[in-house]
C-alpha cells in the first residue's frame, strides 16, 4: 500500500492566449480565417516581419513541466503571485481541465472546494441547495441526511433553511455554501482560497475547521494567499512562479523567500568604498545589519524573537555629539516608532575619531507582522545637522510560525496593527 | 484497514476516448439531483405552472387542426385531425424539448463544468430527461382525447415504451452533437429554433407519411422521429399504416447518431472546461 496519495511528474499546461484565437468562434469567423489568414501572413512577411509565421497562434504556458509528491496525510500549502498557475494545477488534480504533458498519479477519493456554492440555485431552498450542492460536490444522498444538521448548525441558518436561496442576504448564501462544502469527506481535499468569506467570527469557524480537516489525517492541497493562515494549517510549502515549483519546504522559510521575493534586498546593507557611503563631515555610515540575538544576519524573524539592529561608521571628525537613531516603518509606509541611541557611556559625551557599531536589540512580541523598513541616521547636536539618512537601509520580514507563544494566540485571521506587543491579562469572575 | 484505493492517473488523452459508462452509473446520483433540479425550477414562480406542459403541444394541435385540417383539407389516415396531429406532438414535444435544452446545456452549465469534476455526459442526458414529467402530463391529455373520440389503444401499445426510448434517444443523440459543437462554435444556440422548426414540418406531424409513395416512405425514415411519430400513432390509434421498414430505418440511424454523438462528446470533453 502506497504512502503517496499525490505524485505529479513534469506536468504542463499550455493555453492558447491572443487576439488570433478568440475563445469561442463563430462558423463564419473559422471560414474566414482560413481564406484571409494566409493572405494575412504574406503582407507581413512582405512587410519585413519574419516572425510572421509563428506569432499567428499565440500561446502560454501556464504549468512548466512541475514535479512533485504529496504523502497521505500531509498538509500542503502552495502559494504564489498572481498568475503563477496555482488554481491551474488545482483544476488539473481536480480533473477539470487535462494537462498537456506529464501526468499526475493520485490515491484516494478527490473533493475539490474551487468555489463555493457552486451549482446553487436561487430559486430552490436553503434545504434543496444543501442536497444539490452536495451532490455535486460528490456526496452521496445518505451522507448529506446523516450531516444535514450539522451543516445548518454551522451555517447558521436554521430559521431561514425553506426560503428560496435568492432571498439570502450574500452572507448567509456564503456560509451555507461553505458549510456545505466543509462537510465534505474525501480522502484528499484541494481548497483554492475558498477561506475568505463571511465575517471575521465566521473566517475563524472556517479556519479552525480546516484546522480539523487537517488533524483528521486527511491529505489537503490549500491554496491561498493568507500567508498567517498557510503558516498556521500547512506542514509543507510549495511556491510557484510563473509555471514552476521555485521553492518547497517548510512552511515558514517558503512564505519568508515569498515574501522578500519582491524586493532583492537583504538583511545587510555595506559600503564598502568610503567615497561612495553616505555621510556629512562627522559621521559616515559604513553599514547596516538586521541580526539575530547572537549576531547571525537574517532577514526572518519570528514574531517572539528579538530583532538586532546595527549601524557601523566611521566618525571622521572629533569633538562632537552625535545621536543615531533608527526609524522603522511598515509596508503602507507608516512609521511605527523611532528608536535614539542612549548608551550611557557615550549619550552627551564628543566622540573620538574611530570606527563605532551602535545597535539596539527590539525585544520579541512587539512587533506586528509583516515587512519592516529601516532607516538608519546620525544627526549631530551643535550645530543641528544630519549626517546622512538612509531609508530602507535593511528590510526584514516579521512572521508568526506556529510552535512559539505570541500576541496571536489562537486567532488565526488577519490581526490589524502597526505593533503587537504580547501584554498581560488578568480575567476574574465577579459574579456568579 | 486501508482497502483497495482507487489509483486515478491524470494525463493528456489523445485520439478517441473511451466511453467510461461505469463512472457515469458511479454518479446517477448526480444525475438524479440534476434532472431534479430541472423539474423543480422549470414551472416556479409561474401562474400556470405545470400546465405549460400541456399548451404548447394542445395549441399546436388546435392551430394545425384549423390551418391544415379544415382549410387545406389535409387527409389523416382515416382518424379526426386533431387527434391525428396530436397523438405526434406528444413524442415530438419530448424530442423537441430536449434537444433544445439539450443543444445549450453544456453553455449553461459552464460554472459547474469548469470548477467541478463529473462525467459531463451527464448534462445533456438530464436535459433531456427532464423533459419527461412534461411528457407524462401531455400524454395524460391525450388519453383523454382518445375517450373524448371514442377510440380504444390497439394491441399494439406495448410497442410505446419502446418508441417513447427511442425518441429519447433520438433527442439525446443529437443533443450530444449539437452540446459539444456549442461550446466552440455558439451559432448553434442561434441555429436550434430554427432547425426544430424545420424538423417539425419534416416530420410527419401536421400531414401523414401514407402521402409518399414506397421507396420514399422507407428512406423517409431516416428522420428518426418520422419512425416515432407514425409508430405512436399505429400503436395508439390503429392507423392503417404499420410503420415496419420505416422504424427499422429509423431506429438504425438514431444508433448511428448516438454512437457517434457520444464519441464525439467524449473526444472533445477535455477541451469543455478551458472553452466554454
Amino acid at each position: 500500500m502506497t504512502d503517496v496519495a499525490i505524485r505529479a511528474e513534469g506536468l504542463s499546461k499550455k493555453y492558447h492566449i491572443g487576439r488570433k484565437q478568440d475563445k469561442y468562434k463563430t462558423l463564419r469567423d473559422t471560414i474566414a480565417d482560413a481564406f484571409v489568414s494566409p493572405f494575412k501572413k504574406a503582407g507581413k512577411l512582405l512587410r519585413g516581419d519574419a516572425s510572421a509565421a509563428s506569432k499567428l497562434d499565440e500561446t502560454i504556458w501556464a504549468l512548466k513541466d512541475i514535479s512533485f509528491e504529496i504523502k497521505h496525510g500531509e498538509v500542503v500549502g502552495i502559494i504564489g503571485p498572481n498568475g503563477a498557475g496555482k488554481s491551474t494545477l488545482l483544476k488539473i488534480l481536480s480533473r477539470i481541465t487535462e494537462p498537456t504533458k506529464g501526468y499526475a498519479e493520485i490515491h484516494g477519493r478527490v473533493g475539490s472546494l474551487l468555489e463555493v456554492g457552486t451549482g446553487f440555485h436561487p430559486e430552490l431552498t436553503g434545504r434543496e441547495n444543501i442536497y444539490l450542492n452536495g451532490a455535486i460536490l460528490g456526496m452521496t444522498r445518505a451522507e448529506i441526511d446523516k450531516k444535514f444538521d450539522e451543516i445548518v448548525a454551522f451555517a447558521e441558518v436554521e430559521k431561514f433553511i425553506d426560503t428560496p436561496v435568492k432571498h439570502y442576504s450574500s452572507g448567509m448564501y456564503l456560509r451555507l455554501a461553505f458549510a456545505v462544502a466543509a462537510h465534505l469527506e474525501p480522502e484528499i481535499l484541494i481548497v483554492d482560497e475558498v477561506l475568505a468569506v463571511g465575517d471575521a467570527r465566521f473566517q475563524k469557524k472556517c479556519l479552525n475547521k480546516m484546522e480539523d480537516v487537517g488533524k483528521e489525517g486527511r491529505t489537503v492541497i490549500f491554496v491561498s494567499h493568507s500567508m498567517p493562515a498557510i503558516v498556521r494549517l500547512c506542514k509543507k510549502a510549495f511556491m510557484l512562479e510563473d509555471g514552476q515549483v521555485i521553492n518547497s519546504g517548510n512552511p515558514i522559510d517558503v512564505v519568508a523567500k515569498y515574501l522578500g521575493s519582491g524586493n532583492g534586498t537583504s538583511a545587510v546593507k555595506e559600503w564598502k568604498d568610503p567615497s561612495r557611503a553616505p555621510g556629512g563631515d562627522v559621521a559616515v555610515l559604513r553599514a547596516v545589519r538586521a541580526l539575530t540575538d547572537e549576531g547571525v544576519p537574517t532577514d526572518v524573524f519570528d514574531i517572539s524573537q528579538p530583532v538586532r539592529i546595527e549601524m557601523e561608521y566611521d566618525v571622521i571628525k572629533h569633538g562632537h555629539i552625535l545621536l543615531p537613531h533608527f526609524a522603522f516603518f511598515n509596508e503602507d509606509g507608516i512609521a511605527i516608532f523611532v528608536t535614539l541611541e542612549n548608551d550611557p557611556s557615550w549619550k552627551g559625551s564628543a566622540r573620538p575619531i574611530g570606527r563605532y557599531t551602535s545597535s539596539v536589540v527590539i525585544p520579541g512580541n512587539f512587533l506586528s507582522e509583516g515587512k519592516l523598513f529601516v532607516e538608519a541616521n546620525i544627526i549631530t547636536t551643535d550645530p543641528v545637522a544630519c549626517q546622512f539618512t538612509v531609508r530602507d537601509a535593511v528590510i526584514f520580514q516579521v512572521i508568526d510560525g506556529r510552535n512559539t507563544d505570541s500576541a496571536r494566540g489562537d486567532w488565526i485571521g488577519h490581526l490589524p496593527g502597526i505593533v503587537r506587543p504580547l501584554l498581560e491579562w488578568k480575567t476574574q469572575i465577579i459574579r456568579n | 484497514m486501508k482497502t483497495e484505493t482507487p489509483v486515478i492517473r491524470i494525463e493528456p488523452t489523445k485520439g478517441w476516448v473511451s466511453l467510461k459508462l461505469r463512472e457515469i452509473w458511479e454518479y446517477r446520483e448526480l444525475l438524479y439531483f440534476l434532472i431534479w433540479r430541472d423539474i423543480k425550477v422549470r414551472y416556479k414562480q409561474t401562474v400556470l405552472g405545470i400546465g405549460w406542459a400541456i399548451i404548447q403541444p394542445f395549441f399546436t394541435m388546435v392551430v394545425f387542426s384549423i390551418f391544415f385540417g379544415k382549410l387545406a383539407k389535409m387527409p389523416s389516415d382515416g382518424i379526426p385531425y386533431p387527434i391525428f396531429s396530436y397523438a405526434a406532438l406528444v413524442p415530438w414535444t419530448l424530442f423537441s424539448n430536449g434537444l433544445s435544452k439539450g443543444a445549450n446545456s453544456l453553455v449553461s452549465s459552464s460554472n459547474l463544468i469548469k470548477k467541478i469534476y463529473f462525467p459531463r455526459l451527464i448534462i445533456p442526458v438530464s436535459s433531456v430527461l427532464s423533459g419527461l414529467v412534461d411528457f407524462v402530463l401531455a400524454f395524460t391529455v391525450l388519453i383523454g382525447m382518445m375517450l373524448y373520440f371514442g377510440l380504444a389503444p390497439t394491441a399494439n401499445i406495448i410497442w410505446l415504451p419502446f418508441l417513447i426510448g427511442l425518441s429519447i434517444i433520438a433527442s439525446l443523440s443529437v443533443s450530444l452533437w449539437l452540446s459539444a459543437m456549442n461550446v466552440q462554435f455558439r451559432d448553434v444556440q442561434y441555429i436550434m429554433p430554427f432547425l426544430t422548426q424545420l424538423w417539425l414540418f419534416a416530420t410527419p406531424i401536421a400531414y401523414p407519411s401514407s402521402l409518399l409513395s414506397e421507396p420514399w416512405k422507407t428512406i423517409y425514415g431516416i428522420n428518426p422521429m418520422v419512425g416515432v411519430v407514425e409508430g405512436f400513432r399505429w400503436a395508439l390509434l390503429g392507423t392503417a399504416t404499420a410503420p415496419g421498414a420505416m422504424i427499422i430505418v429509423s431506429t438504425l440511424v438514431t444508433l448511428v447518431l448516438l454512437i457517434s454523438g457520444s464519441l464525439y462528446f467524449r473526444r472533445m470533453e477535455k477541451t469543455f472546461a478551458d472553452v466554454v
